[in-house]
């Protein structure tokens, strides 16, 4: 049994604290957070031992990892002072404010020979890593065009107060719902290196973004749009999504279903002419536990199943979380605000 | 005794796990109360007598419209399934946890405690549960409800972290408040039944996926087999079609393989695919 520790306690961080309580080979024997009534919530109905100070915690816990869910400005420190003490962290994205922030985390970790690893979990539904795959076989032939967008009702009215109204501390749609795309687009696509032009706009929150749009090139040549917004009401949750156009056809790809356009059809990937759609039900991964997405347990299976086996990550390593800051800061440098 | 057959509202409020762009159809095809409705009585006019659904703010229109023709619904029943998961979820992301209870928790019930009501009422989880699910339940009022089910999201998330006295006390506040029964949602129904009885809850509802493909049916097929054929508790099968990939008939026969499932919970839009699945259920499930 490994022994793991929690800390952060708002949306991600009990539904971590969930699947993480809930593995076969994991005890949680202890969770940190500021706020009394979640503590006193932890206290009273389970065994998890709360604090309030999360170096105590580490301090005198003897764990062999560490789960990081709070605001994205405390990850450098958290990170920082866990690796210090050779423990395996699963931290949540985005991965730090800085480049430079996370350029050190790496390091570190790789000096502490740790697994690490950031909770981009798109990357473990079925539809991506298909599409993935796809792209990797050259069924699209030359690629001429993507588009990366999401969507979602997170701020749909004129009032928020909340650290992700804050841009010094990682608040704002770029940093919250458009590193998913950029994520996605970087290790399913490839990276990004150039921006030919962003706008960040405010709609309803002040002083942090609730879209962005960008016009991109990747180091594949590709060129493309993101597209993410944050205030549209007309999805019922965030809705993610990449496009990518070739020569050969199109792939249109969520996290329910793949579509696939082809001028021809490709008998050695048994996909017909003109259009073929596939199902999440095709590509889902079965899971011993599950709570708001087999993508969620699947990434704290391998998290936990890479440190039993002293294996390294290939999927969602600090390095690829932090690449992804760095084009969330040449965004953040590029954009004209509205 | 549950019905057989149990309508329902996923197709209303654009949920479709198999299809986001499906989704968004039905929420432009359901954006009035009256084609709600309209699917609504087509059900009832093959006999359909129950309808579950989720504690959407849209639901209260329909309450209204079911309370203003009292003959036309004499018998009609509705289980609640509470709470709506992604208004609290999609608020906690704007307002954190404290904000989001402010939000929530109705207003008068501060006044009530005066200046420290929050503080108070955020160190009494019994009171404050029971206060969200008087809130959801509001709508409802006049309406039979002889089954009310706390939602997968939340039963899930108190099983992973083993807080089993909550769901204790949800139980003992239904029956009492209510003098209804409980019912639990699941993805993880074999765990969720263990910890159930091992906290004294017994012979349970537990509505959960159930369907051959093994399609979110966590800890897989055979456990969850294992457990219908010889575990004490009252299934609700859902998710029967697997989101669409398994042909209704198929879907339907593999549930009459056990016969402890007492009810089957589905959805659909037009009236000649209720009526299919409906003669599918009647037909083969016990």
């Amino acid at each position: 049994m490994l022994k793991g520790g929690i800390i952060g306690l708002g949306k991600m961080g009990l539904s971590h604290a969930a699947i993480f309580a809930a593995h076969p080979q994991v005890n949680l024997v202890t969770a940190c957070d500021t706020s009394s009534m979640i503590l006193d919530a932890f206290k009273k109905y389970t065994n998890i031992k709360p604090y309030t100070d999360f170096k105590k915690m580490i301090d005198e816990s003897e764990l062999d990892f560490i789960v990081i869910a709070t605001p994205t400005k405390l990850h450098h420190p958290m990170v920082k002072y866990a690796l210090e003490r050779k423990l395996h962290v699963f931290c949540e994205k985005p991965f730090s404010l800085t480049s430079a922030h996370g350029n050190e985390l790496v390091k570190m970790a790789k000096e502490a020979g740790v697994v690490n690893q950031v909770g981009y979990h798109n990357h473990f539904i079925g539809t991506f890593r298909e599409l993935k795959r796809l792209l990797s076989a050259q069924v699209l032939g030359d690629l001429v065009h993507f588009t990366g967008e999401a969507y979602g009702p997170v701020v749909v009215k004129g009032k928020a107060d909340s650290w992700r109204s804050k841009p010094e501390e990682g608040g704002g749609c770029l940093f919250d719902y458009a590193s998913h795309v950029l994520n996605l687009v970087q290790e399913v696509i490839a990276k990004p290196v150039n921006l030919q032009g962003a706008i960040m706009k405010s709609i309803y929150s002040n002083g942090v973004d609730d879209a962005v749009y960008a016009l991109m090139s990747l180091s594949n040549n590709l060129s493309g749009v993101l597209s993410v917004n944050w205030s549209d009401e007309t999805y019922r949750k965030m809705s993610t999504s990449i496009t990518v156009q070739g020569k050969k056809g199109k792939i249109f790809c969520d996290a329910t279903e793949i579509r696939i356009y082809l001028k021809e059809a490709n008998e050695k990937e048994g996909l017909s002419k003109d259009w073929t759609v596939k199902y999440i039900t095709d590509f889902a991964m079965p899971v011993n536990f599950y709570l708001r997405g087999e993508e969620y347990s699947a990434q704290v299976d391998y998290f936990i199943d890479n440190i039993i086996n002293d294996k390294k990550p290939d999927i969602n390593s600090f390095e690829e979380a932090s690449y992804t800051d760095k084009v969330i800061e040449m965004i953040f440098k590029e954009a004209k605000r509205f | 005794m549950m019905d057989k057959v149990l309508f329902g509202d996923n197709q209303f409020f654009a949920v479709s796990h198999m299809s986001d762009e499906k989704s968004r159809a039905q929420a432009i095809r359901f954006k009035d109360d009256v084609s709600i409705i309209k699917v609504l009585d087509q059900a009832i006019e093959t006999g359909i007598s129950t309808f579950m659904c989720t504690t959407h703010d849209r639901i209260a229109n329909i309450c209204d419209h079911i309370r203003a023709y009292p003959a036309k619904y004499g018998n009609f029943k509705i289980y609640p399934c509470m709470p709506y998961a992604h208004k609290y979820a999609n608020a906690i992301t704007e307002l954190g946890i404290m904000g989001t209870i402010k939000q929530y928790v109705p207003g008068n019930i501060f006044g009530t405690f005066a200046k420290g009501g929050l503080a108070f009422l955020s160190k009494d989880f019994l009171k404050l549960m029971e206060i969200l699910i008087d809130a959801e339940m509001k709508m409802f009022k006049g309406i039979n409800t002889p089954v009310i089910f706390i939602q997968n999201v939340l039963v899930d998330l108190l099983l992973g972290l083993k807080m089993m006295d909550v769901l204790v006390e949800y139980d003992s506040y239904i029956r009492k408040k209510y003098n209804a029964e409980p019912g639990y949602i699941t993805m993880n129904m074999p765990m969720l039944l263990d910890a159930l009885e091992s906290a004294g809850i017994e012979n349970p509802i537990i509505c959960s996926s159930i369907n051959k493909t093994g399609f979110r049916m966590s800890g897989g097929i055979a456990l969850y087999e294992k457990y219908l054929t010889e575990r004490h508790f009252r299934p609700i099968a859902m998710q029967v079609l697997a989101s669409g990939a398994i042909r209704p008939k198929d879907a339907i026969q593999y549930l009459s393989n056990f016969p402890k499932i007492e009810s089957v919970l589905f959805g659909a839009s037009s009236k000649s695919h209720i009526q299919e699945t409906k003669e599918l259920i009647e037909e083969y499930v016990r």
